[in-house]
Formats: structure tokens, C-alpha cells, sequence
């Protein structure tokens, strides 16, 4: 039996790496996917492009604008003069926040009468939208700190000087923040090891989907069906090569994302294989599924599409899970996806071992083993 | 170029894609399928931060800043827990995200006047989630820090009580800032993208594997025809498709609808070209279907998530990435799409992304008529 499975693997190997196309196919786009990407996913906001309208043009508004493009968190890239120019400027997008400082600004300060200062923010994304409405708060807000105490002044010394007693103390809370894991807040650090699991799972269910599909379509399989070798050798045939890629490629882009991204890695990298052989048990098997449905690689290629798309969605990789509806909630306990995404993030950001993965890892195991029993029944019963 | 020609190829794409309607089904059932789904799954709000508060002060005093947290509808207070190490297990095993702790001598510092601590804890593995979450909680510490001050301010100097200056927020476009609202429009671009290059990405490679190319270019049709005729037989679908995606996100997710239906009608066809065409270069470029999938994939489906602007700002991203940007083309379908929705601008505005779209279709097509050149001599 095992040789003639490595009759099949070998056979799969050199299909594989026959040509210098295919074998640079396999290994360079996931290095440059991991590249690009890598770069790519970053939901920090810093530099948030702004625009101030003066209509007060006091040294109090120039204060508060010294205070803005000082926090480091804007840049000013625009100086409307109109309602029209704020419009235009954030139709555009040239400007996520526009902030607007209305006459008699500075006169209401020195009298301690209230004033306010208009925020005008781009919703469009309410991601960034909501960052930059907190940070826009917290920079007016100590703004209005410094100047209750400069209003304070006179009305303390005057009654200093009437022998009042008073105290000068007043209470305040503050708030100390201290963030875990992940202490400089770098979004990177969150999503790299997520696109590693995505490019991961692409590349390894269409390798075993199309590998088989591909033998239906051009006639070879009937061929195979006449030699001796029995369906279930033949699966295992096709599937060691996919794997043996699959980890492969996730050596290289663990390392890599280490290398240029200095994404922590804080686990073990022993961990890291044996949770990424028990995830290849799934996506391999499920291209192994769908290579049972489809006729030709057309349908193979468009099955292929309707699963990742969700798996990739679902995973919990840029949408949190906690956020969705229950109901889809309890579906995404079937995406493979949504555990390895979550282990690697524990293994590279947390340190975590198995006393903590192991509920994660032993629902992956689970998976794979039902849809490789599920694929593997289907598949001997399509080639007696 | 010859209209006769041209159609003659359409229609037999047309029937190509008739004769195999599992494929059809699918290619129409996967933009309804997607969008329903991540539409309704899909959300980026930060509210219910699961809260754990650690209360060492057990005063009236530290009652008053628990129910700030409590009356919030950011934060879901999970339980009070009697030691920090309770927080740090909780953060640990991921049941909370966040944690408020009070110190013991809390009250007795907001009784002399002086500042108090109040600790929160976060995990920062969501740096973004983390971050939105941080700014809520700051929040709500300072507007009461304000009220104790005031207070006390009154009590002791009688100072002004109110706040002297105020920051007024006003969310333009969005103005719930439900994140639905840019995910939808955003989806739509992503997915048309998707199944448009796909499904033209096999049509070339499959006639080559099946040997039908040769004598598909031994007859006079010219290689601008063959491309032209393959994508308008998809452009059919493409069309069904849109059309299908648009009316699920204005009725079924109630995405606002600002601009004109023309504009949006008129790019959603501009850059339904491109992605066609996009798909034909590659299956002149890929030598089997398995590689022409491969290329696909590879250069539609996760760029366009992630390249897109759909989910990651486009102007956070290093130059080089963002010069790569521009050979997306669901970048400026969504940056259109998201314009006429949302903001309800016109052409004035959009022009430079229509350009581009413009631009890049022709460009795609040329590329592709120019392979298939190559190949016929």
C-alpha cells in the first residue's frame, strides 16, 4: 500500500514542480501576498488629515490649533475660509475632520463664559471616524483644563487678597491605562498572523481541489482507476503533496512575518506546525470535498470561491465575531478558519501553549477528521 | 474590428455559459449569498466592551464612577471581581476585553482634593478595538472627573461649575457612524471584483487545454474581436449581478442612496469591463486552468479585500503598497461606490477615479488582445 502511495506522491511531485512556472507559483506569490499585505493591514490612525477654520483668529484658537498639530495625531493639511471649502474638502476626502473655531472664542474664555469648538467628522468609515472623534475630545478636553485653571486665577487671587479661606485643592480622577500583549497598540501585530492563516487556506484547498478535478476533466482519472491503486491510496496520494506545500509555506511566512514586520513571536514554533498540520487536515479536506462536486475546474474553481470567501470573512480576522449576530455567531464554530486565526494570534502575540489551545485545536481536529471521513466516503463512491 | 464577428463569438460564449448552469447558479447565487450574509454578519462597532470591575475602595465615592460605567452603552459590565488577579485570568482566557480597577485608598483621595487612579487594564491584541475601547473609557472617567471637579470646585473656591470649553462632534455622511454603512457599498465592490475576474480568468485557458483555441484563431476572427465578444456574453452576468447586490444593499440592509443612479449605473459598467478584462488577460497569460485560477485568485481575491480601501485606509499604507493600489480596480469602484451612496456626489468629485477605471480597462484590454496577438503567430 505505502508504495504505491509514494508511487502517487512522487507522480504529484513532479506534476507539481515540472515546470520553473509552477514551482515558482507555489512558493513566491504567499512570500509576496505575506509582503504587500502585511503592509497593507493597518487600522491605526495617526496623521489624520485636517482642516481648520479660524473665525476667530485669537491667540486662544492659535493655542488650541498649536495643541492639535502637536498631539502628533494631526497633520494640517487645509485652511478653509468658507462653509463651501469645508464641504468641498470633505466631499473629496481630502480631510477626515474639520475643526471650526467660532468668533468670539477667545473673548467668551476671557470672560469664563462657555464656548464649544465644532468637530466636523467624516462618518464614512466609523472606524476611523470614532478614533478620531476620541482623540479630537481628548485633545479639547485638556485644552479646557489649562484654561479653567487660567480662569480660576483672578477670582482666587481676589479672594486671597480679601483673607478668605479656601483651598486650593480640587479632586479630579484620572484614568491610567495599561494595555497587555500588545502594548504600543499596533494593529499589524493583530492581523499578520490572521493573513498568514488566509493565505494558508487558499492556497492549499484549491491545490487538492483543482489536482483531482483537473485528472476528471482531461480523462487521465479513468486511467488511474484501471491500475491497482485503490481510491483511498489515491486520495492520500494526492493530498501528502498539498500538504507538505501547505507547511512549507507556513515555515516561510511565519519567519517572514517575524523578519519584516517584527510581529512578537512569543510562543513555540512546535506549537505553531502541529496546529498547522491539524488545520491542513481541514482545508484539505475540503478541497478534497469539493473536488467529489465538481465536474470541471470551472465548477471546482467557483466552489472553491463560495467556500473561502466565507471562511475568510468569518474568521474573525478583520470583523470581530463578537460583533456579529448570534445565530452566524454559532456558524462560524464550523470555519476552521476562525480557530487557526485565533491560534495563531495566541501563539505569536500571547505565548500560549497548550493548556490553553487545546479546546481550539481539538475542534480542528474534530473538523478535519469529519469532513476527511465525509470526502473520503464520497470519493470512493464516485470511483467504484 | 467587425460587429458580425464580435457577436458571432458572443454567442457562442453565451451558450458555453447556458450549457453549464451549476456555474451560472453560481456565479449569480454567490454575490446574493456573500452580501446577505457578511452584510448581516459583518460589523466593525465597538459597543458592549465586556467589562470586569475590580472595586478595592467599596465606597459611595467609587459607587458614583461604577455607575458611569454601568449607565454606558460602550461597556458590558460582566461581573465585579474582589482581587487584580482576577482581571488578568479574565484577559487571559478571553472572556473580557477590558478592566476597571479602584484603588483602596480612592475615596480618600477624592475626600483631601487630590487625584485619584483609576486603573483600566485592556487587551491590546485588537490594537484597534482596544483603541476605540480606550478612548470610551477615558471618556467616561473625565466627564466625571468634571462633575467631582466642579463640585469641589464649588465647595471650595466657588469656581466656575461648568466646562469651559466644549468639543461639539458632528459626523458627517455616516452620522450614526454605523460601520455597516461602508461595508456594504464596500462589499459590493469587492465582490463583483471577485467573481468578474474569475469568471473570465478559465474561458481562454480552458479553449487552450481543450485544444479549441487553435481553431478558434484559425478563422478570421481577429484576437480584439475574440476578447471583446468573450466579455460582453459575462458582461450579462456581471450586469444581473450588480444589479442584484445594489438592490440587496439599499433594501435589505438600508444602505442611504444619495446620488444618481445613472453615474453609479454608468461606472458599475466601466469597471465591470475592467474586471472582465482583467480575467481574459489572465487566462492569455496562464498556460493551464489550474495556473489561470492561481493568477485569479491571486490577483482578485484577497487584493481586493484587502487592497481595496474596503477594510484597511488606503492613505495608512506605505507608498510602495499604495502605488500597488492603483492596479486594483475595486479601489476606485469602491471610492465611487461609496461617493454616490454616502456622500452623494457626482462627477465633479469622482471624475479621477472614473479616469483611472476608464483608464485601466483599456489598458487590460489592449494587454490581453496584444497575448492573444502573440499567440496566433
Amino acid at each position: 500500500m505505502w508504495g504505491r502511495i509514494g508511487v502517487i506522491v512522487r507522480k504529484e511531485f513532479s506534476q507539481l514542480f515540472r515546470s520553473p512556472r509552477t514551482r515558482t507559483l507555489l512558493f513566491i506569490p504567499p512570500i509576496i501576498q505575506l509582503i504587500v499585505f502585511g503592509y497593507a493591514v493597518n487600522m491605526d490612525v495617526d496623521n489624520v488629515h485636517m482642516a481648520w477654520l479660524d473665525r476667530d483668529q485669537s491667540p486662544a484658537s492659535q493655542n488650541l490649533l498649536a495643541d492639535f498639530v502637536g498631539s502628533g495625531r494631526f497633520e494640517l493639511v487645509a485652511l478653509p475660509q468658507t462653509e463651501t471649502d469645508v464641504q468641498r474638502l470633505l466631499d473629496a476626502g481630502d480631510v477626515k475632520c474639520v475643526v471650526q473655531v467660532l468668533p468670539g472664542f477667545a473673548r467668551d474664555i476671557l470672560r469664563g463664559r462657555p464656548t464649544a469648538v465644532q468637530i466636523l467628522v467624516d462618518g464614512t468609515n466609523s472606524n476611523t471616524a470614532s478614533l478620531v472623534s476620541a482623540y479630537a475630545s481628548q485633545i479639547v478636553a485638556a485644552y479646557a483644563g489649562s484654561v479653567g485653571v487660567q480662569q480660576a486665577m483672578p477670582r482666587v487671587m481676589a479672594r486671597l487678597e480679601s483673607n478668605e479661606r479656601i483651598s486650593l485643592r480640587a479632586p479630579s480622577v484620572e484614568a491610567s491605562t495599561r494595555v497587555w500583549f500588545n502594548p504600543d497598540l499596533r494593529s499589524r501585530n493583530y492581523f499578520v498572523p490572521g493573513v498568514i492563516a488566509n493565505i494558508i487556506m487558499v492556497v492549499t484547498v484549491m491545490l487538492t481541489a483543482m489536482a483531482i478535478v483537473r485528472e476528471k476533466e482531461i480523462g487521465t482519472m479513468e486511467q488511474l482507476i484501471v491500475t491497482p491503486i485503490r481510491p483511498l491510496e489515491l486520495m492520500i496520494g494526492k493530498m501528502l503533496p498539498a500538504a507538505l506545500v501547505g507547511l512549507m509555506d507556513v515555515t516561510m511566512i511565519s519567519v517572514g512575518a517575524q523578519l519584516i514586520f517584527h510581529v512578537p513571536f512569543r510562543g513555540a514554533a512546535v506549537m505553531l506546525l502541529a496546529c498547522a498540520a491539524l488545520f491542513l487536515l481541514t482545508s484539505l479536506g475540503a478541497g478534497l470535498f469539493i473536488s467529489t462536486i465538481a465536474q470541471t475546474q470551472q465548477q471546482a474553481m467557483m466552489s472553491s470561491t463560495l467556500f473561502a470567501a466565507p471562511t475568510f470573512m468569518l474568521s474573525g480576522f478583520a470583523f470581530p465575531i463578537h460583533n456579529m449576530p448570534l445565530p452566524v455567531q454559532y456558524f462560524t464554530y464550523l470555519n476552521p478558519n476562525r480557530y487557526f486565526v485565533e491560534i495563531l494570534r495566541s501563539i505569536f502575540l500571547k505565548g500560549a501553549g497548550l493548556n490553553i489551545l487545546w479546546p481550539d485545536m481539538a475542534a480542528l481536529l474534530a473538523e478535519g477528521l469529519a469532513i476527511m471521513l465525509l470526502s473520503s466516503w464520497r470519493f470512493r463512491k464516485r470511483l467504484d | 474590428m467587425n460587429l458580425r464577428r464580435t457577436r458571432a463569438i458572443f454567442y457562442k460564449e453565451a451558450r458555453h455559459i447556458l450549457r453549464d448552469p451549476r456555474s451560472l447558479i453560481m456565479a449569480l447565487g454567490l454575490p446574493l449569498i456573500d452580501l446577505l450574509l457578511f452584510g448581516y454578519a459583518l460589523d466593525l462597532d465597538v459597543d458592549r466592551i465586556p467589562t470586569l470591575i475590580f472595586d478595592g475602595d467599596h465606597s459611595a465615592i467609587s459607587q458614583q464612577l461604577i455607575q458611569r460605567f454601568q449607565g454606558s452603552r460602550f461597556f458590558e459590565i460582566e461581573g465585579f471581581v474582589n482581587n487584580y488577579a482576577a482581571i488578568e485570568k479574565g484577559i487571559d482566557r478571553d472572556k473580557i476585553l477590558m478592566g476597571v480597577a479602584i484603588p483602596q485608598d480612592y475615596s480618600r483621595h477624592i475626600a483631601s482634593g487630590e487625584k485619584a487612579q483609576v486603573q483600566i487594564l485592556i487587551d491590546g491584541s485588537d490594537a484597534n478595538t482596544a483603541s476605540i475601547a480606550l478612548g470610551y473609557a477615558e471618556a467616561t472617567v473625565r466627564g466625571y472627573s468634571y462633575q467631582l471637579r466642579s463640585q469641589g470646585e464649588n465647595l471650595h473656591a466657588g469656581m466656575q461649575p461648568n466646562i469651559p470649553v466644549e468639543a461639539q462632534l458632528r459626523v458627517w455622511y455616516n452620522s450614526s457612524m454605523e460601520s455597516k454603512n461602508y461595508i456594504v457599498p464596500g462589499l459590493i465592490a469587492v465582490i463583483l471584483m471577485v467573481i468578474a475576474a474569475l469568471l473570465t480568468s478559465l474561458t481562454i485557458a480552458r479553449e487552450r487545454e481543450m485544444g479549441t483555441l487553435e481553431q478558434l484563431l484559425s478563422t478570421p476572427v481577429r484576437p480584439a474581436e475574440i476578447v471583446l465578444g468573450k466579455m460582453l456574453a459575462f458582461f450579462v452576468v456581471g450586469v444581473l449581478d450588480t444589479l442584484i447586490s445594489i438592490v440587496l444593499g439599499v433594501f435589505v440592509f438600508h444602505v442611504p442612496f444619495r446620488g444618481s443612479f445613472l453615474l453609479l449605473a454608468l461606472t458599475g459598467c466601466i469597471f465591470l469591463s475592467s474586471a472582465f478584462f482583467l480575467g481574459i488577460l489572465i487566462s492569455t497569460v496562464a498556460r493551464s486552468q489550474l495556473q489561470a485560477y492561481q493568477l485569479g485568485i491571486l490577483s482578485s481575491f484577497l487584493p481586493s479585500m484587502l487592497l481595496s480601501g474596503f477594510i484597511y485606509a488606503i492613505e495608512n499604507m506605505p507608498p510602495a503598497v499604495q502605488a500597488i493600489t492603483y492596479l486594483v480596480p475595486a479601489r476606485y469602484f469602491a471610492d465611487i461606490i461609496k461617493g454616490i451612496l454616502l456622500k452623494g456626489v457626482g462627477v465633479q468629485v469622482l471624475w479621477a477615479n472614473i479616469l483611472f477605471l476608464v483608464a485601466f480597462s483599456t489598458l487590460v484590454f489592449l494587454l490581453a488582445t496584444r497575448r492573444l496577438r502573440q499567440k496566433l503567430a
